[in-house]
């Protein structure tokens, strides 16, 4: 393909197809270098203007690249966020589902749902934290539309942050009743422990994450809407998901979550 | 191997000591040196710290993590010995001279109510703890670049440096260890996090194997001796004026400095 061949609006097609047949891609990036941070966040708007068409409702928001080991790993010292709709909310008890998925991987999260609206920039943590209605538990399966997880930061973006499927956890916490610094996660694949972190590896804190979300939404215009559901990004490293693996994460406060990989 | 051996070994280890210089790995100097080789040596160095007047206040169980085993090629944990002149106290100044090439962990510390003899079960062990402290452990490798196997890291004394104890001692009561967060901050930035269960599935088992590892060998572990457990999280490398700290969930914080 030529450089002159992509547009927003073909790059937005080209990943939701990607996703659809579930067959990976190359960079993008590689071959349009005009791909910046402001374009990949319009290629993945565009994508959501096609899943919406499609009958796809907004849920929330994720977060990715919150923890300094990613962003440095990464190479980026700020997160992303990203989109979160209607199907890729994955029941209590539904497996990993392999055949949708090109080469998912888990990684255990704080989520947030929201009991007010956010809207930066501006809003600080203490601000975010006061608009959470309650906490709860999460498992995302991301899975990226780059072979390999080969990608660039833009790429990732346009990907819409690798999104996949997410379970929530069984337990609701008022966010005044949690020390979300120290609340912990084991993550453990086939019974053993392969990983455990704190919500401070999430950019400090969880609520930072939040109030990063809502302002970078802030400065396209766009704003956290009451009952959406806020997924704050990795606490571990990601882990690839095999067929027939089990996987659990198990919280301080937050309950356990037990996933099968399908 | 016979006695000889191992008092050259534990020699080699000694000059490491008291020259700041650090070693080749003995199982190079050494070849066909076994653990059971390396516990022995293990043992001349703790014969000869008695001698010198130290007493023995503990135990360190290393190796307890997936990472740190898997690294180095093992399932199972190790332990070395804590002397009185390891430890230091919150807050004071840890003079780094002390070391070769330190490195800081985070642990969840026992400390022990009555003399425990293993074989134990774990709800005696339990009844054996009075209380439980956030710690740090300095670790430090007589072994250049850290190049350790299991035979090495046994040999030095599990790679042990120092400890440093958490002035706040909470009773074990309805503390959740396996699911309690624990943050690592040097200066202040956050450089790991995890949770107890890390540490072998819960810190507890790591005490359980200490007690009955060196029951198996006859060693009872005393009332007031202190269980170190293993590290959290990573290790992170530490200097002259750095300040370390870790925050445990439900245990409060420790922090030391290095001067």
């Amino acid at each position: 393909m030529t450089e002159s061949s992509w547009s927003v609006e073909r790059a937005a097609r080209v990943l939701l197809d990607a996703e659809q047949d579930v067959e990976a891609q190359t960079s993008i990036v590689a071959e349009w270098d005009e791909l910046d941070l402001r374009t990949a966040y319009q290629v993945q708007d565009a994508a959501l203007e096609l899943r919406k068409e499609r009958g796809e409702v907004v849920v929330g928001v994720k977060l990715g690249v919150t923890s300094k080991a990613k962003q440095q790993q990464v190479g980026v010292d700020s997160p992303s966020t990203a989109w979160l709709t209607d199907v890729m909310v994955l029941p209590a008890g539904e497996p990993v589902p392999q055949d949708r998925m090109i080469h998912p991987r888990v990684e255990p999260e704080i989520a947030f749902v929201l009991g007010s609206r956010l809207e930066g920039p501006g809003v600080t943590a203490t601000e975010a934290l006061a608009a959470v209605k309650h906490v709860v538990g999460a498992i995302e399966v991301i899975d990226s539309r780059f072979s390999g997880y080969k990608f660039t930061m833009m790429d990732a973006i346009a990907d819409n942050n690798s999104s996949g499927y997410y379970v929530s956890g069984p337990v609701s916490v008022a966010p005044e009743q949690l020390d979300l610094s120290l609340e912990a996660v084991l993550l453990e694949v086939d019974g053993e422990i392969v990983d455990s972190a704190t919500g401070a590896a999430v950019h400090g804190h969880p609520a930072e994450a939040l109030a990063f979300a809502a302002n970078t939404l802030g400065e396209r215009g766009l704003a956290l809407e009451p009952g959406w559901v806020v997924l704050t990004g990795g606490m571990t490293d990601a882990v690839p998901v095999r067929p027939g693996a089990r996987l659990a994460a198990h919280f301080t406060s937050l309950g356990s979550i037990s996933l099968s990989g399908g | 191997m016979d006695d000889a051996v191992h008092l050259q070994a534990a020699a080699v280890l000694e000059e490491a000591y008291s020259s700041g210089v650090p070693v080749p790995p003995l199982v190079e100097s050494f070849p066909g040196l076994t653990v059971e080789d390396a516990y022995a040596v293990q043992q001349v160095q703790l014969a000869s710290r008695l001698e010198g007047g130290a007493r023995v206040v503990g135990y360190k169980v290393g190796l307890t993590s997936a990472v740190m085993q898997a690294q180095i090629g093992v399932d199972e944990p190790d332990y070395g010995f804590v002397t009185d002149e390891m430890v230091f106290l919150e807050n004071a100044a840890v003079p780094v001279v002390r070391f070769l090439q330190p490195r800081v962990e985070p642990e969840i510390a026992f400390v022990l109510g009555r003399d425990v003899a293993g074989p134990v079960t774990v709800a005696e062990l339990l009844g054996a703890v009075e209380y439980v402290v956030p710690a740090l452990e300095i670790i430090d490798s007589r072994v250049a670049d850290w190049k350790i196997g299991l035979v090495d890291t046994v040999a030095d004394n599990a790679s042990s440096g120092a400890v440093v104890l958490g002035s706040r001692p909470t009773h074990l009561g309805e503390q959740d260890l396996r699911l309690a967060g624990c943050n690592l901050f040097v200066n202040g930035a956050l450089v790991g996090t995890g949770a107890g269960g890390a540490v072998l599935g819960s810190p507890l088992t790591a005490a359980l194997w200490l007690v009955n590892t060196l029951g198996a060998r006859g060693v009872t572990m005393r009332a007031g001796q202190v269980v170190l457990s293993g590290s959290v999280t990573a290790s992170v490398p530490v200097a002259a004026g750095d300040t370390v700290s870790a925050r445990i969930a439900g245990l409060g914080t420790v922090t030391t400095r290095f001067a």
